[in-house]
């Protein structure tokens, strides 16, 4: 589904991403784990298409598609899905015209008929549901005035709404209590398909926990220096991040 | 440019002698006469405003001053050259057809050039005037002598520029009273159509009385016909009717809201190309009255230069202005507001919100002037603009004079551009660049047009906001 070759990007002449390899076939979770300013919020960005980064070297190719030559709203109506880290407050848009907007935009892009309303609102019941997202925060500005934990269930709302093949969910888990935690979780569990793969971005391994990975990698300083199965996750866990880094700057020593 | 280089102040001039010469002023009061006379000695003196003049440092006029104007709707009918021949067509009919506010039961009054259509057929299923309202044009209320009054009042010597032109060469209008106590069942609509088949300079006057404890509701929707076909799926923004015919309008509408009475003013301003709009708006608010306006500006007309004169001339008012202005094109839209705080214990609240296109210019000027005896006044105002493309300018202008010493006044004045974040973020979900800027400017919006209380005219105000927003922002 999604091939990442050789990708370096940076901001405004700074290298942050130096180099990522990976692979992400339908069907698969992946949680790419890391210390703080290792790159992985930057690759989230990089794919979601976020104009103040420059590819510098590499490609992406999503379902055979050039990906970096989309641009952003293009990628969304491909499939490709950012849970944002932190969710923008947008007084004056309501959630669900917002909603509304982006569903009746993608399946026009993919030649299908818009919606008639009564199944755009069953729907919505449904996937509210799904993430038990209070229903008067649908019809609120979009995310204004919400808690932190109700705007990223409103991000996995919004996912659910809008089915796309790839989920990025960046630091999702950051700033949830657990409960908030374990409603995303099995919001995303639910979710899961042969059909969708999932890109988990995470400091802490407590959400693979609810959200168990086919894969772990673990970015350190814009490269993916190790890449395992969950229990890798448990042993960053235990060890932390330390031992990663060592090993990464000896392996650069020897190249 | 001297005072004889616009071809204009000729005009207007040689209207006011032949006015003078002609005896057209009818059954006018010999206060009146007098009123004219010294407004126009002083408009004289001051000829038109330059940008060397306070009030109007961002706002130079002189390129549209360039063009010649013939003197529309002189009292009696003195204008040069038939100038007032064109009055109602299909096009006008058409242009306050589409004016109409879909969903709302209201009065309606279409005026043509300031002169009210009584038999136009606009608005018949409206029925009757409501009880309690009595309206008269400007025309004969200005020869009534019980109503004489209202167009007399001697002028603080400070009036100049357009106001003292009305003054001088005004002939009509509408004249709105409210009965004391009355509570009309619909609000008024009233439709300004402007148009001309030559260069016009159009001097509306009106004059609308709300006596104590009652309410009035008023609409007002300013536009030239070639707007109406644009709106009704044409390209572009239209021209005035009658081909590439330049309308100047200089309207004055004075309101004065009694005793515990209520006015809900909104003003819905459309008209098209060719149009230079200067419309001044003076309010007296007596004691524990409230009034509350609502302004919307929309692209379209190349000057809109709106002041709007708030005195609060008694204790315990109170009053809430709020506006939004979407200028595109070469346009200039200058809001001049001043809320008067004469008297104690008055509240005021502001919100102005712009919205720049293309190589458009605004201009905000918010004065809240507080007097030494104006006690426990309470004055609050703000304004936001949006400059969305590089070429679009904004001066905003806060101006606060506090003589009083127990007081809250606030202001505050932003200019920003469109949230990066914001836009990728609607972007990142499948919503078209374009798409994603017409949700924001409706955000931006948002918070002028909540504000009006009547869901209809709310609907209507969105759905003007959303056929302008443009597709290209270069």
């Amino acid at each position: 589904m999604l091939i990442i070759k050789n990708l370096h990007a940076g901001v405004e002449g700074k290298q942050i991403l130096k180099g990522i390899n990976l692979t992400v076939g339908a069907g698969e979770v992946h949680a790419i784990m890391g210390p703080n300013g290792s790159g992985k919020s930057s690759l989230a960005s990089v794919l979601a298409g976020k104009e103040n980064y420059d590819v510098t070297e590499g490609e992406v190719i999503f379902q055979g598609k050039n990906l970096l030559d989309m641009s952003p709203e293009v990628r969304a109506r491909e499939g490709v899905f950012l849970a944002f880290q932190y969710p923008i407050e947008i007084p004056g848009v309501s959630n669900i015209n917002f909603l509304k907007t982006a569903l009746a935009e993608i399946r026009t892009y993919k030649g299908l008929p818009p919606l008639d309303a009564k199944e755009f609102l069953r729907q919505s019941k449904e996937k509210q549901k799904l993430v038990e997202f209070d229903a008067k925060l649908v019809n609120r500005s979009l995310n204004e005035g919400f808690s932190g934990g109700e705007k990223k269930r409103n991000e996995i709302f919004q996912l659910a709404m809008l089915e796309p093949a790839l989920s990025i969910l960046d630091e999702t888990d950051s700033g949830l209590d657990i409960d908030a935690l374990r409603i995303v979780s099995k919001g995303v569990n639910k979710l899961r398909s042969s059909n969708n793969a999932f890109i988990i971005i995470t400091h802490y391994q407590r959400l693979l926990e609810y959200i168990v990975p086919d894969f772990v990698h673990v970015l350190y300083n814009g490269r993916i220096v190790k890449s395992g199965t969950k229990e890798l996750a448990l042993e960053l866990e235990d060890k932390g991040y330390d031992w990663l880094k060592e090993e990464a700057h000896e392996n650069a020593a020897t190249i | 440019m001297t005072p004889q280089d616009i071809p204009l102040y000729e005009e207007v001039v040689n209207g006011f002698n032949r006015l003078s010469a002609a005896d057209a002023l009818g059954r006018e009061s010999s206060d009146l006469r007098k009123t004219r006379q010294s407004a126009f000695e002083r408009f004289r003196e001051s000829g038109f405003p330059t940008i060397k003049n306070e009030d109007w440092k961002y706002t130079n006029i002189a390129r549209w001053l360039k063009e010649e104007y013939a003197l529309g709707g002189l009292p009696g009918g003195a204008a040069a050259g038939g100038a007032d021949a064109k009055v109602m067509d299909e096009n006008v009919r058409a242009a306050a057809e589409r004016s109409r506010v879909a969903e709302l039961d209201a009065y309606i009054v279409l005026l043509v050039n300031g002169v009210w259509q009584k038999d136009a057929g606009v608005g018949a299923v409206a029925g009757a005037i409501p009880a309690g309202v009595e309206l008269l044009t400007v025309a004969e209320a200005r020869q009534d002598p019980a109503l004489s009054v209202y167009f007399e009042r001697p002028t603080d010597g400070k009036e100049r520029y357009f106001t003292a032109l009305n003054t001088a060469l005004f002939s009509d209008g509408l004249f709105i009273r409210v009965d004391a106590s009355a509570l009309p069942e619909k609000p008024l609509h009233i439709i300004h159509v402007f148009t001309g088949d030559r260069n016009l300079l159009v001097q509306p006057r009106h004059v609308w009385v709300v006596n104590r404890q009652a309410e009035l509701k008023v609409i007002e929707s300013v536009v030239t016909p070639a707007y109406a076909e644009a709106s009704a799926g044409e390209t572009g923004d239209g021209v005035a009717a009658g081909g590439n015919a330049k309308i100047w309008v200089n309207s004055l509408t004075e309101i004065i809201v009694h005793t515990d009475a209520k006015v809900d003013h909104t003003v819905i301003q459309t008209p098209g190309e060719g149009t230079r709009l200067v419309q001044h708006t003076t309010v007296r608010q007596k004691r524990q009255s409230l009034y509350n306006n609502y302004n919307f500006t929309f692209p379209g007309s190349d000057l809109v230069r709106n002041d709007l004169q708030i005195r609060l001339e008694e204790d315990h008012t109170e009053t809430h202005l709020y506006g939004l202005y979407l200028a595109a094109g070469q346009q200039l839209v200058d809001n001049h507001t001043l809320v008067d705080h004469q008297k104690p214990a008055c509240f005021s609240n502001e919100l102005y919100k712009g919205v720049l296109l293309e190589q458009s210019t605004g201009v905000f000027n918010g004065k809240v002037y507080v007097h030494r005896d104006a006690q426990k006044t309470n004055a609050f105002q703000q304004n936001n603009n949006l400059v969305i493309s590089k070429k679009a300018t904004i001066d905003s202008k806060p101006e606060l004079e506090i003589f009083a010493d127990d007081v809250k006044c606030s202001h505050g004045s932003t200019v920003g551009q469109f949230s990066e974040e914001a836009l990728f973020y609607l972007r990142a979900r499948g919503i078209g660049e374009e798409t994603a800027k017409g949700l924001l400017i409706n955000a931006f919006a948002f918070d002028v047009t909540e504000k009006i209380k009547t869901p209809a005219v709310e609907a209507h105000v969105n759905q003007l906001i959303n056929q302008h927003i443009p597709v290209s922002h270069a």
